[in-house]
């Protein structure tokens, strides 16, 4: 009787608990995490052409969307299980991090090898993107630590036909934020909606604010801030927060855009609701499968000053690293070189409508792609400032900003709360 | 042979208590651990520097965002306190009752908890939403001659959390319904029979029997709708998408922001201990009015 208790017991207790997979045995497999919905089936067409050529299986594993990649990828960096390549979504400091943790091997050596062969095949503000320089404010050695398997552009697109509807030419739109403005009241008329972007995500307005703040201030002086050397309060900054207040009370703004993901936003432009969006190159692929007849384009956002030029943000837009840690690593750099060659890089282009890294690889792109490509020149990117701001200064400015947008708190309020938390943070003398 | 029942007694329970160990008591206390830190949440935890209680120390003083959304929280917990378990508590005296077709409202008031968090958030945003939804509510409005109150629900700051509580009261109604309903059942009939040979009306029943005996479960319901509801996160999710410059913040998407936005692991986490203290400290000064409330009954 009670041999039977010890028994069931054990028994109850085993059931509880999983049993391990068993892991493969016999060819070399690699193992890449990815959170690209869009090109997972021409990841897949590449897997097979690599398997075919090398006898080396490749598995892309997908998982989306990409807070939830971001989490993933973490917890198997606290767990030390990370796979052979994985990327990587976020600051530079958390880029930095996991190089200091050992989990990112450094691709110079294989950058620099036959006369630099790889890392010349790739656009430099793509690679810029994953490299960190020598003097670096987060300690980390200088060298190359990831490749870009895209570029991408943040910009705004506007909606031909409406614009036309709207009385305007669609071949000027607007140059000046005045002009962009005076448009919200066309809008507001025609009861169409106007500038659509995934605000309730905090990037992308932090995104759109910063390439005002460079157009009315210029790069130095952003930098300088970041430093802590100018205030959020000064004047310049005030004028940026500004920009909101005015595009809110102008109408050209969508109605609860500081509630829209993303997709709703891209859904909106592309079934012709709305006249603006402002998103990535990625959404080419996006409005195709959603409306292949939209008629659009790409533009810089309207200047609101004369004495800068107008940044975006652009670069790399999706990079693969190495994970230092894998038993693989030499196979999975030799898969990098293969995936970011002119062949595949051409291919990935045409099936998903995203733009190369690799530069020899700009054959055939749709027009709204080449658009974006050409903005290229003016582009930036938080990853290659050397400098990063502190998360809860850029989380008070985000949400700042969306408060001017909700009429709650007027531009010199926010400026004066996100100065606030700067010094407090630059008190702690906390490193980035 | 008592030692030998009682060894056999705890090996019974091993199990269930290693699990609980496992999964609940050792992650408590590295959480703990972590919470006196400053670390990023990617390196290695030895390379985190220690902090003390400083990251308490700035929740409890330089956080407005951690209290607002505290209380957010508190907002939507009273909505659900009142008009979810009022409503669950009409609905388990109607269904305790001999009327027609009872046990299929017993099981269609009971799906709403059943149903995934972010399907419901998703489909009641579907309904909701006038810029990416269907814009149901807002058309029912006007079909009825109520313009008036046409509406962004969901993107307004003033009206966003309170249509968050009122998904979320719909939601949850269904748990306390079931256990009102269990609760009704043990009550005696011959109670309610001697009430009535004694010439008891209806209300005066309700108020003499029904209550008084009700106040345990009253009380659970209370308990298990405030734990319940101070940690809801998943459904401003799928209702609105994030924070709505804090307007829609609860303490359990403000620990997720914290932990997935910023480097700083180890704030979320005595952002976590904290909400757990409050969350016990609640729990005690509901057990003591529970007493009380007992006594008088």
């Amino acid at each position: 009787m009670f041999a039977n208790k010890i028994i069931c017991s054990l028994l109850l207790l085993f059931s509880m608990v999983g049993c391990a997979p068993q892991k493969e045995t016999g060819k070399t497999a690699i193992t890449i995490w990815h959170w690209m919905t869009d090109r997972a089936p021409a990841l897949q067409e590449l897997v097979k052409r690599y398997e075919a050529k090398t006898g080396i299986k490749v598995n892309f594993e997908l998982y989306a969307p990409s807070d939830a990649y971001s989490q993933k990828v973490r917890a198997a960096a606290q767990g030390a299980n990370l796979p052979d390549i994985f990327g990587i979504l976020g600051e530079k400091r958390d880029f930095a991090s996991f190089i200091r943790a050992g989990y990112i091997l450094d691709l110079t050596p294989y950058m620099d090898e036959n006369n630099s062969a790889w890392r010349n095949k790739f656009f430099a503000k793509a690679l810029a993107v994953d490299e960190f320089s020598e003097g670096n404010s987060y300690g980390i050695d200088s060298g190359i630590y990831g490749v870009p398997i895209d570029i991408v552009t943040i910009q705004m697109v506007y909606n031909k036909t409406l614009l036309n509807q709207l009385g305007l030419n669609h071949q000027r739109p607007p140059q000046t934020f005045a002009e962009f403005l005076d448009i919200g009241k066309k809008i507001k008329a025609a009861k169409l909606q106007g500038l659509v972007s995934g605000w309730v995500e905090t990037w992308m307005i932090d995104c759109f604010a910063n390439n005002f703040a460079f157009n009315i201030m210029g790069k130095d002086k952003v930098l300088a801030t970041i430093r802590g050397e100018v205030p959020y309060t000064d004047p310049d900054w005030i004028q940026v927060l500004t920009l909101f207040k005015q595009m809110q009370e102008s109408g050209v703004l969508a109605d609860g855009v500081v509630t829209m993901i993303n997709k709703t936003a891209e859904q909106l432009f592309a079934n012709g609701k709305a006249v603006f969006a402002f998103n990535g190159s990625w959404c080419v692929n996006v409005y195709k499968a959603m409306n292949p007849s939209l008629d659009y384009a790409a533009m810089l956002p309207p200047q609101a000053s004369d004495k800068y030029p107008m940044a975006i943000w652009g670069g790399a837009g999706s990079s693969f690293m190495v994970n230092a840690t894998s038993k693989n690593k030499e196979a999975a750099v030799r898969f990098l070189k293969w995936f970011t060659d002119t062949d595949q890089q051409a291919y990935l282009a045409e099936a998903t409508n995203n733009l190369p890294a690799n530069k020899e690889s700009l054959r055939k792109i749709p027009e709204a792609l080449a658009s974006f490509s050409k903005a290229m020149d003016y582009s930036t990117h938080p990853n290659i400032w050397g400098v990063s701001e502190f998360p809860v200064v850029i989380e008070a400015w985000d949400r700042g900003i969306q408060s001017i947008i909700l009429g709650e708190k007027t531009p010199e309020k926010v400026a004066s709360e996100v100065q606030k938390i700067k010094e407090r943070e630059l008190a702690k003398k906390r490193v980035y | 042979m008592k030692l030998k029942s009682t060894l056999e007694n705890y090996l019974f329970v091993l199990p269930a208590v290693s699990i609980f160990t496992i999964f609940y008591i050792i992650p408590f206390f590295f959480v703990l651990r972590l919470s006196l830190f400053d670390w990023d949440g990617i390196g290695r935890i030895s390379s985190a520097t220690f902090v003390g209680l400083n990251n308490f120390k700035e929740i409890l003083l330089q956080d407005p965002n951690w209290w607002e959304a505290m209380r957010n929280a508190g907002w939507i917990t009273l909505i659900a306190l009142t008009l979810q378990n009022a409503l669950a508590f009409l609905l388990a005296l109607a269904c305790d009752r001999e009327i027609k077709m009872k046990n299929f409202y017993r099981v269609i008031f009971f799906i709403p908890p059943i149903l995934s968090e972010i399907v419901v958030g998703m489909v009641w945003r579907f309904i909701i939403n006038d810029i990416d939804g269907a814009n149901i509510v807002n058309r029912l409005l006007s079909h009825m001659g109520l313009g008036q109150f046409v509406h962004s629900w969901l993107s307004d700051p003033k009206t966003a959390l309170t249509t968050v509580a009122l998904v979320h009261s719909w939601k949850g109604f269904g748990w306390g319904f079931l256990i009102f309903l269990a609760g009704l059942q043990t009550i005696p009939a011959e109670f309610y029979e001697a009430a009535r040979v004694d010439g008891a009306n209806a209300w005066q029943s309700f108020r003499n029997i029904t209550i008084p005996l009700l106040i345990p479960v009253i009380i659970l319901v209370a308990i298990l709708t405030i734990l319940g509801t101070m940690q809801a996160f998943v459904l401003i999710l799928g209702l609105v998408g994030g924070e709505l410059a804090g307007h829609t913040s609860v303490p359990v998407l403000r620990i997720l922001t914290v932990m997935r936005d910023s480097s700083r692991f180890s704030y979320s986490c005595s952002l976590g201990i904290n909400l757990g203290i409050i969350l016990v400290i609640i729990s005690f000064i509901q057990y003591k009015f529970s007493e009380r409330a007992r006594n008088l009954a």
